[in-house]
């Protein structure tokens, strides 16, 4: 395990050429304990990419290359896995990312008002974060919440039955942490 | 007599049972059952003779799938258990609940589910967003384990099963079960060609039985309580109780545990308290996005599969999508459509191509560039699309409210077009 980080003869084909990072001792312990609950290296692909970004925010070319080489698979096959989840960023995102639900019960219930109100009060679109790095606005399907509709996710916590007062102080109270 | 099995421990407004307190419960009798001999036939013929029907979307009876599973000495020695926790169908909110409100029923469930066909492995696939049933899952796989329900030579009884959570990343196409599958293997999550069915060669190649949560959940109480118990339980003809839920603009929206065969008046107006005033009912999705409009006419019909098919529709997840007079139904199918356009996974023509076309004919519809043929191409695609006709269930799903939504709405359609607007009043 320890060839990780070091100049490397493989992945040459891969994203102009960069190389790859060195994985972090807690990124490796962390996708050292998911080997050990599949049979193979390839399984643990969407865990190893969750876990980076669980620690660098994003999933960058130079981290993508540094799982595959430690996991030992085909970068193509692991890019293949990274594009499809909607849940794994590879672009960086602001420090808070606000998965709004703009499924059909939420809509229903005026989530288009509501999506409206956060881009008036942080100056953004979906896919778009804000100047100071703080906020993504990103839309995320059906949150399984929807008898509390309208409702979003920031970070990992869910606000519910938005409307204008709660989304104003939902935002001011993340502000604050910063 | 216990007449909710599946929500008798939950109450949201605290934690959820702890393994002591499960245990108080009722619970975990299937262990002490295991130890004094119940043999995996025994409970594979006790989930055949209960009825039970996949809970996950199709409605296939469990015991039946099981059953599929190739035992004894030539068999594969490795078999997997997978439980489908992906929740993504629009407008469901089942699962949820009874993860976050007891999650070692659902452990119970596939302990119990593992015995029966031979499984040592079982996963939970779980979508990702769901971050406190993740953490409540955890806890109980490792309160369990601390207990010895879980890992190996459980009760001593030479039974080994070990329970690992998968947290996925969102993507509603997971939920199929060969893309599950294919997920869980770290590929790119395509559905599989069906034959070989997962029950002879799904995860690895072994032979693997995928569950949706709350069918599992069924299992603990039919183990406990007994066929008799169960069969008692439905006002109709398929077996047990089931979650049903109502969302949209009702007084009181919410997931309830109620038997099957009850009428769909007494969810929708009796635990939903029907329409917010000042609205009426125009329609309703029983089961989810995927599922055919109804209409008020329905509402006596009986939340039952067989019942619920006879108008052209389907129980599915049991969550039902109300409709109101002041929400545009194209607006409605069209958000419908951006969600299937956007899951679309790729892999078959009818559907990567069709789902974008469709998407686009409604978002001209309601910015008032609608045309008359427009009309007649969604139409096409309802039989494009249509169930046999793309390689798994995604598509078809996606053609229950079209097809459907054009035949009930189809004068909103058609002022959309003559108006150069939509009608109503967003
Ligand atoms: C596109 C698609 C998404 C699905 N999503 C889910 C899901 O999130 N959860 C689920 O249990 N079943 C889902 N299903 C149904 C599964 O393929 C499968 O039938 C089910 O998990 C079997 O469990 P059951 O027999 O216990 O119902 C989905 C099917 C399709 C076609
Ligand atoms: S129907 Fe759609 S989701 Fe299913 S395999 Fe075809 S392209 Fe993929
Ligand atoms: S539609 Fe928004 S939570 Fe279900």
């Amino acid at each position: 395990m320890s060839e990780v980080g070091m100049s490397d003869n493989v992945n040459v084909i891969v994203s102009n050429a960069k190389r790859a990072r060195k994985l972090t001792p807690e990124e490796i312990a962390e996708i050292e304990h998911e080997m050990e609950l599949y049979p193979d290296k390839k399984a643990v692909g969407l865990e190893a990419l969750k876990i980076i970004q669980k620690h660098q925010g994003w999933v960058s070319d130079e981290s993508l290359l540094a799982i595959a080489k430690y996991l030992a698979i085909p970068v193509a096959d692991l890019e293949g896995v990274a594009t499809f989840f909607n849940l794994v960023y590879r672009q960086p995102v602001g420090k808070n990312v606000i998965l709004f639900c703009n499924s059909v019960s939420c809509w229903i219930t005026g989530c288009d008002k509501m999506k409206r109100h956060i881009g008036d009060r942080l100056g953004i679109d979906f896919g778009e974060t804000t100047a100071d790095n703080a906020f993504t606005l990103l839309p995320v399907p059906c949150l399984g919440d929807c008898d509390n509709a309208p409702v979003m996710m920031v970070g990992d916590d869910l606000h519910r039955r938005l409307d204008f007062e709660k989304i104003d102080e939902i935002i001011a109270n993340y502000q604050k942490q910063d | 007599m216990v007449t909710n099995p599946l929500t008798k421990n939950i109450d949201m407004s605290r934690a959820p049972f702890s393994l002591t307190e499960y245990e108080a419960a009722d619970g975990y009798q299937s262990i002490k059952n295991i130890a004094a001999g119940l043999n995996p036939g025994d409970v594979m013929q006790q989930v055949k003779d209960s009825g039970l029907k996949g809970r996950g979307g199709a409605g296939f009876p469990t015991g039946l799938k099981w059953s599929f599973v190739p035992q004894g000495e030539n068999s594969a020695k490795q078999k997997y258990l997978v439980v489908n926790a992906d929740e993504m169908e629009p407008g469901t909110f089942k699962d949820r609940l009874l993860m976050e409100g007891d999650p070692h029923l659902l452990i119970e469930g596939m302990i119990i589910a593992a015995y029966a066909i031979g499984a040592s492995v079982g996963y939970i696939f779980l979508r990702g967003e769901y971050k406190v049933a993740e953490k409540a899952l955890q806890k109980a796989i490792n309160e369990a384990k601390e207990r010895g329900f879980l890992g190996t030579n459980i009760a001593g009884t030479g039974f080994d099963l070990n329970i690992i959570l998968h947290t996925s990343a969102g993507r509603y196409i997971c939920g199929e079960e060969t893309a599950l599958l294919n997920a869980l293997e770290g590929k790119r999550a395509n559905p599989r060609a069906k034959p070989p069915f997962p029950q002879v060669s799904g995860l690895w190649g072994k032979p693997t039985i995928v569950n949706n949560v709350e069918t599992i959940c069924n299992l603990p109480g039919i183990m406990r309580y007994g066929i008799d118990w169960y069969h008692g339980l439905t006002k109709g003809k398929d077996h047990g109780t089931k979650l049903f839920g109502v969302s949209g603009r009702v007084k009181n929206p919410g997931c309830w545990e109620m038997p099957l065969g009850t009428p769909i008046r007494e969810l929708l107006e009796g635990k939903a308290g029907g329409m917010q005033d000042g609205l009426s009912l125009r329609g309703f999705l029983p089961g989810g996005g995927s599922t055919d409009f109804m209409l008020p006419e329905h509402l006596d019909l009986l939340l039952d599969y067989d019942e619920i098919a006879k108008v052209g529709s389907r129980l599915a997840t049991g969550t039902m999508i109300v409709l109101d007079d002041q929400t545009c139904p194209v607006g409605m199918i069209g958000n419908l459509m951006t969600f299937f356009s956007h899951e679309s996974c790729g892999f078959c023509t009818p559907c990567r191509d069709g789902l974008p076309w469709v998407d686009a004919i409604f978002k001209e519809l309601e910015s008032g560039a609608g045309k008359e043929k427009d009309l007649q191409i969604l139409h096409d695609h309802v039989d494009y699309m249509g169930p046999g006709k793309t390689f798994c269930a995604l598509a078809p799903g996606a053609t229950a409210p079209l097809g459907s939504g054009l035949k009930y709405f189809a004068d909103d359609f058609k002022r959309h077009i003559d108006e150069r607007c939509c009608p109503y009043n967003h």
